[in-house]
């Protein structure tokens, strides 16, 4: 008898690696349109990203956020949930840190620094949880409040930060955090931070929380069927709120650390929106966390070559964002042509 | 008798299956064929190669003696070959007529002729004698209509040679019924028919012949007058079947189920059942008879904490548990084998090991230090309640999804009964599932029983009911109306009672009845 779930499914893997070989073949269809040599162009893209330590420090350090992001759009699917809105609690819980970091003065850094960790978590635990209370108490879908909340997380951070707790500069930002609050930086001149351990870190817990403990089978199981979980002695309710409190927290992490790790204090709109990248990340990682860290590491580094590809050949860096969309598209077009082989099979 | 049909040595191999292995079938002009087996032996295989959807790996297949290449179901349908499947194809928001006429040339301009369809359609359906509504909307009608529509659509086309793939699979005994009359009335008119079961009952009650098919062979083929129940429940299974429960007399003890004036609404507000009473005593099993939709779901649920009471009270031995969350219930010592397996019973994308721990998974020794779940535990389990409910395949680890319905069944039988619970609930509990698997399921349904356990049996079906029940109580339109001692019960006054008649009118009529007759 074959027993025990495995850790990494590995068949899970293959419409991921064909969607970005697909991406990348059109792409290379393009890159020849406009004169270039497509291998010559990916060459550059490659070596850019991570043809160096340097190189590799820069793709992970644009990595670090959409790890965050994703895994929180995909631990909130993983319960059933949708969340559109990591985008918003990614500003509450930046605003959460940065307030932590420079409200406190004289703390030691083994107390500030994980202080306001802690603050950024509970920001986006909490903005992530009003959508979770009213999925679970008034049955409100909560894609439309998620969405909602951005709107509302964005106009709110803009005030803070340019009202009551503008740093006096005439940017729209606020003080700078205190160095006890600040992450590391793992090797400068880059800004790539240890706000990296803390997502890899993170996407351990995930994966434990999710399929090793009673909590996690409480989750899934309300999301792939929330009758037979309430059949199950499952309270829905329950795990809907904290599975959104949970995705709001992922979600407040990727804030905490452009906020600890790079910005160092809180800038008014500075995420461009890492929160809704967050969501091809998770569809490209499979919901998987472990699958989430690989996805956010190709965007990553598409981002930090499409530079380098813009300067040196006639390649437009917006090829990268083709490329990108291709990705998620042939993801997505996996249920689609599933689909379509089923309903041929099943008549 | 002329053959209109006859497929030789129809052999069909999927990725993983042979589906069909050197299958002869062959259909008499204006005869009623049922093709058995159980789940997955190939019936819709061999019929779907009739109908041109897949091509058989090796075989030939004549139709009216001529040999034929069907290669797509337009060239069955050219053949008058008509097939009605078990998913219907109609188009919802349509009219019956524009269903029916769909795809002809039936047209006034760039428009459909409706004056002229519903009058095709009237004739058909006076023809035939199958009563239809042409102006009616599909998504008004009953599923029982629908699929008259479906065997119309088909009759429209010209078929002559009528598949039904488990057509009964959807229908309430009463359409069952209607159905029958049906076919009897389209094979007096010359149409040859297949009909798909894997219910033994419908075969001897419309077939002239029966071919029997299992793990895709063919297993043989008999007149339907030449067999009996017991003879093709063997076939179908390949070994002797026990057919009715072999039981002991009941040993009732102490009440463990007391209800007392439940009412319970559905979410439109609509009282479903309403101020009900009963009581289950250790050691018995009582049946509820019933037309399905008479509140039997919703008594089930409200017992089990699924669903809100508006009124009333439920004992369990003693304690009241009246509106207690379903966790609590459970942990008072209940079982439930919901009537819904693929709704309520099973996460279907969970393994079968996850599966068989719903409801358990946060107690001893499933977890361990209150939060990380014990994975040793968890196959343990799973390898002991395979191994006892005979879950086929036994692989603990694969999605429950990928088991046939009988085993997914035994998924959710194993689990509620190795819990021993002191009440346990079964509703429908063999629905879609093999003869095989039902004994099985019936003989552990016992087992419980005499263990001590207080039995509530829920089920659409009469046979079931009256074989495992000590006692028998009627529910119509929200209340039980006559609970009896299962001795004293015929499917005849069932089924009188169940449809809403009096006893004490079943009584006289009954009188009556037999005096005339004598
Ligand atoms: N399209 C398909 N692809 C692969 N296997 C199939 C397909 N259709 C049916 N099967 C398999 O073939 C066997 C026979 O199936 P089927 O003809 O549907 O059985 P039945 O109608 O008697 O329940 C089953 O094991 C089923 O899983
Ligand atoms: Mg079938």
């Amino acid at each position: 008898m074959q027993n025990r779930t495995r850790a990494i499914r590995w068949q899970e893997m293959v419409t991921p690696l064909v969607a970005v070989i697909l991406a990348l073949a059109i792409g290379a269809g393009f890159i020849l349109f406009v004169g270039e040599n497509p291998l010559a162009a990916y060459k550059i893209l490659f070596v850019e990203s991570f043809g160096s330590l340097r190189n590799l420090a820069t793709t992970l350090q644009r990595a670090t956020p959409l790890m965050f992001t994703g895994m929180a759009v995909a631990f909130g699917y993983r319960a059933g949930l949708f969340n559109i809105g990591a985008e918003g609690q990614l500003y509450i819980g930046a605003f959460a840190a940065a307030w932590v970091g420079f409200t406190f003065t004289g703390l030691p850094r083994l107390i500030h620094l994980p202080l306001a960790i802690v603050g950024g978590m509970l920001g986006g635990a909490l903005w992530g949880s009003i959508p979770g209370y009213l999925k679970a108490k008034l049955g409100v879908h909560e894609v439309i409040n998620t969405i909602m909340l951005n709107f509302v997380a964005l106009y709110l951070t803009d005030w803070l930060a340019t009202g009551p707790f503008h740093g006096g500069s005439w940017v729209p930002e606020t003080a700078r955090i205190k160095a006890t609050a600040a992450l590391t930086r793992l090797y400068p001149p880059t800004r790539l931070s240890t706000g990296l351990f803390l997502a890899l870190l993170a996407a351990l817990a995930v994966y434990l929380v999710l399929w090793k403990t009673k909590q996690g089978y409480e989750l899934r199981a309300v999301g792939l069927n929330p009758h037979a979980a309430e059949y199950g002695g499952i309270n829905v309710a329950k795990n809907t709120i904290l599975a959104m409190a949970i995705s709001g927290a992922l979600a407040g992490l990727a804030g905490t650390e452009q906020i600890l790790g790079l910005h160092n204090r809180f800038i008014v709109r500075f995420s461009a929106d890492l929160g809704f990248m967050g969501i091809a990340v998770a569809l490209l990682g499979k919901n998987h966390p472990f699958g989430v860290i690989l996805a956010a590491i190709l965007f990553g580094a598409l981002q930090t070559g499409s530079a380098a590809m813009d300067r040196l050949t006639a390649v437009p860096r917006e090829l990268i964002t083709i490329i990108q969309a291709l990705i998620i598209f042939f993801v997505a077009a996996e249920y689609l042509i599933r689909r379509i082989l089923r309903m041929k099979e099943g008549a | 008798m002329d053959k209109v049909l006859e497929m030789r040595g129809i052999t069909k191999q999927f990725p993983r299956v042979l589906a069909n292995d050197q299958v002869d079938f062959d259909l008499n002009h204006g005869e009623i064929h049922a093709l058995v087996g159980e789940n997955g032996s190939g019936k819709s295989t061999l019929m779907n190669i009739l109908y041109g959807l897949y091509q058989s790996d090796s075989g030939e297949i004549f139709v009216r003696g001529k040999k034929v290449n069907i290669n797509e179901p337009r060239v069955a349908i050219d053949l008058r070959i008509g097939m009605v499947f078990q998913h219907f194809m109609l188009v919802e928001p349509l009219t019956v007529a524009e269903n029916i006429v769909l795809g002809s040339e039936l047209r006034k301009g760039p428009f459909l002729d409706t004056r002229r369809a519903i009058q095709e359609v009237e004739e058909l359906s006076n023809r035939y004698g199958l009563k239809i509504d042409p102006r009616a909307k599909i998504a008004d009608l009953s599923v029982g209509l629908q699929q008259r529509v479906e065997i119309l659509k088909a009759l429209y086309r010209g078929a002559e040679i009528l598949i039904l793939d488990e057509p009964t699979a959807v229908l309430t005994p009463q359409e069952v019924e209607d159905l029958f009359k049906v076919l009897l009335a389209l094979k007096e008119q010359g149409t040859s028919i297949v009909f798909i079961t894997h219910k033994i009952k419908e075969v001897l009650a419309v077939s002239d012949r029966v071919s029997v098919l299992r793990r895709g062979r063919k297993v043989g083929t008999k007149a339907t007058s030449d067999t009996n129940e017991q003879d093709l429940a063997e076939m179908m299974v390949g070994r002797v079947v026990l057919l009715n429960v072999e039981k002991e007399p009941a040993q009732p003890g102490a009440e463990v189920l007391r209800i007392e004036k439940l009412s319970v609404k559905d979410q439109f507000g609509q009282e479903k059942v309403r101020s009900l009473d009963l009581n289950v005593r250790s050691g018995e099993v009582l049946g509820i008879a019933g037309v399905e939709g008479n509140g039997q779901s919703e008594l089930v649920e409200a017992i089990a904490g699924l669903q809100k009471t508006a009124g009333g009270r439920i004992f369990l031995g003693e304690q009241e548990i009246t509106n207690w969350s379903p966790l609590k219930i459970k942990e008072a010592g209940f079982g439930l084998v919901p009537e819904d397996r693929h709704r309520r019973g099973l996460v279907l994308d969970y393994s079968v090991a996850d599966n068989l721990i719903l409801g358990l998974h946060g107690k001893q020794p499933f977890v361990r230090r209150s939060m990380w779940r014990d994975d040793k535990a968890v196959y343990a389990n799973a390898e002991h309640v395979i191994e006892a409910y005979d879950i086929r395949p036994p692989v603990a680890n694969q999605p429950a999804r990928s088991l046939s319905g009988g085993n997914q069944q035994k998924i959710v039988v194993g689990r509620e009964f190795t819990q021993n619970p002191r009440l346990l609930i079964c509703a429908q509990p063999t629905r879609g599932v093999d003869v095989g698997a039902i004994e099985f399921i019936h003989q552990q349904v016992i087992a419980q029983r005499d263990q001590g356990a207080a039995v509530l049996l829920v089920s659409a079906e009469l046979d079931e009911i009256l074989s495992l029940s000590d006692r028998i109580a009627v529910m119509y339109n929200g209340q039980i109306v006559s609970v009896m001692s299962a001795d004293e019960v015929t499917e005849h006054k069932l089924g009188f009672l169940m449809l809403g008649g009096r006893l004490e009118d079943y009584e006289a009529h009954e009188v009556s009845g037999n005096a005339k007759q004598d």
